[in-house]
């Protein structure tokens, strides 16, 4: 790890860490301070909802969802929280050291007495800072909030943590995942439809195997690997499919130090 | 001792040719130039020396030590400017310059300064601000403030104004007499010459030749041209002339050849002018690219 490095790439994401957490605890406050609301109406929610198509339910992950209970109207919000925080970690991974070689300014960076691996340390590293940041944003402001709207109604606080701490596993799946891809191809024109891409990309296919019942569809998407209903349900996570996001991330990480390593640097042509 | 060398170095990228078998090295103390037209694998050659591309097979070594498997620990003594400059953007000059600084292990600051006040940069522009020109000095400050051992510049005038071209050849001098050895890349054959001692030439990825920048301008051809009038262009078509052209009673050719055999014949026309020279590099590297 180089410490200039570390810090010249966090100075680099200060823009963007702040802009994410900033609507994700926007977007929370919105969500939870209806819940009071929504709870109070729950009944007449739970029946309309009954009438709306199973498809529509599954559609938003609001099958078999109670929203009158604090967790399960907060699940639903949680939903999309993973949706930004999935863009969010697979435009870090795409841009991590595509940027570099989109701007041009990897020559000067290699250029410099510093191995690939302590590049691509120092980068990891500083992205990880800007991911946790975020995070520390969606846990404060979801037990702020929820303390402020839950009103007298009870909840699990264990699982509300096991959902929260399931956000780093996630995350770090699509920033790896993002980060193997811009090594494959020789070039990322855009991070942000190849992140938007990824990113609805596996919530879809997570919808779609829902709705199809297709379980091999399951295994690859981490909406799935940590679908925040069931883990509400069972107050647990789904072990095999959790070992399915590690097993992806510390592949795709290892061969991202292998492929950067290798790499042939783009020059201006 | 020999700071840099190649041993039939090459690189493909994919089936593109990059350069094939290139050996040649380069001296301590020297400056060396590089010449060759755009797309022979002049930069691609700095690159491997800079491990930002490994090659296909052979071997570069710098400081008798292997390039990519010593090659973080090489460019401790590595200054590097790169024909097309880029830097972070949203950068200040001054904040790129301690960045690029902060990782060598001496201290330059006093070094950064005393650049940037030659080349005249300013310090508290944004990078994103400045001219193609500005950039350039922004890249030949942070190349030389380590002041490193080994100097790769590829094509490092293009985009200096006369002036800076001046001050940075000045520079590029002081560095080498503080004996910095100078790999200078170049399709610019003017420069060259003024600047090296040394020459090697590239063309379509393979060096055709290495020479002392005297011996080649010496060794075969001479520049010779004669006016009289009524002169007749075939006269003169002996073996060892090439290029002749008449001109209003004037005759150029390139010679080479037993200057006596020259001699004798000039010897036995009435000439009204004539000049014997040395051609310039240009002139003998328009010979090698026929």
């Amino acid at each position: 790890m180089r410490m200039n490095i570390f810090r010249q790439e966090l100075t680099m994401h200060v823009r963007s860490v702040v802009s994410w957490s900033l609507a994700l605890a926007a977007m929370l406050f919105v969500f939870i301070s209806l819940f009071s609301s929504f709870a109070e109406q729950a009944e007449l929610l739970n029946e309309a909802m009954a009438s709306f198509p199973e498809a529509l339910l599954t559609a938003f992950g609001m099958n078999g969802l109670d929203l009158s209970t604090v967790l399960g109207y907060y699940s639903f919000a949680f939903l999309f929280v993973q949706l930004c925080l999935a863009i969010q970690a697979a435009s870090y991974g795409f841009s991590l050291v595509s940027v570099e070689e989109r701007e041009w300014t990897a020559d000067f960076l290699i250029a410099k007495p510093v191995g690939r691996a302590q590049i691509l340390t120092s980068k990891l590293l500083a992205t990880l800072c800007g991911m946790a940041i975020t995070q520390a944003v969606v846990w404060a402001s979801t037990f702020g909030l929820i303390e402020a709207f839950k009103g007298d109604r009870a909840y699990e606080a264990t699982t509300l943590l096991l959902l929260l701490l399931s956000l780093a596993i996630f995350q770090l799946f699509f920033l790896a995942v993002g980060l193997v891809v811009s090594l494959l191809v020789k070039r990322i024109r855009s991070v942000t439809s190849y992140a938007m891409a990824l990113g609805f990309g596996m919530y879809v296919l997570s919808v779609f195997g829902d709705m199809l019942g297709e379980s091999a569809l399951e295994n690859v998407t981490p909406f799935r690997h940590f679908d925040p209903s069931d883990i509400v349900q069972n107050g647990a996570y789904n072990t095999p499919l959790v070992l399915i996001s590690v097993a992806v991330i510390v592949v795709s990480l290892a061969a991202s130090y292998v492929l950067y390593t290798r790499r042939n640097i783009p020059a201006v042509m | 001792m020999r700071v840099i060398e190649a041993g039939q170095l090459t690189k493909y990228y994919g089936k593109a040719r990059g350069i094939v078998d290139v050996s040649f090295h380069v001296d301590e103390g020297e400056i060396f130039g590089f010449i060759g037209p755009n797309g022979a694998g002049k930069s691609t050659t700095i690159r491997l020396f800079l491990s930002l591309i490994y090659p296909t097979s052979g071997s570069a070594t710098i400081f008798g030590r292997d390039c990519v498997k010593h090659g973080p620990e090489l460019r401790q003594e590595i200054g590097y400017l790169p024909s097309e400059v880029f830097y972070y953007e949203r950068m200040k000059v001054i904040d790129l310059l301690r960045y690029s600084a902060s990782f060598y292990r001496k201290d330059c600051t006093q070094r950064l300064h005393e650049l940037a006040e030659w080349m005249e940069l300013e310090l508290n522009r944004r990078i994103e601000d400045l001219s193609y020109g500005n950039k350039k000095k922004v890249g030949i400050v942070q190349g030389l403030l380590h002041q490193p051992k080994l100097l790769f510049l590829d094509e490092p005038t293009a985009g200096l104004d006369p002036l800076m071209q001046r001050k940075f050849f000045q520079l590029i001098q002081e560095e080498n007499q503080r004996g910095a050895t100078v790999f200078f890349s170049s399709h610019i054959l003017g420069e060259v010459q003024r600047m090296c001692n040394r020459v090697g030439i590239i063309k379509e990825g393979q060096i055709i030749e290495v020479a002392d920048i005297r011996t080649l301008q010496q060794r075969n051809y001479k520049k010779v041209m004669l006016e009289a009038g009524g002169l007749d262009a075939a006269y003169f078509d002996i073996p060892g002339v090439t290029n002749l052209e008449s001109h209003n009673g004037t005759l150029r050719f390139f010679y080479n050849g037993d200057v006596n055999a020259l001699m004798h014949k000039i010897g036995t026309v009435t000439l009204s002018n004539v000049t014997i020279e040395e051609p310039t590099l240009e002139e003998i590297f328009m010979h090698y690219y026929e």
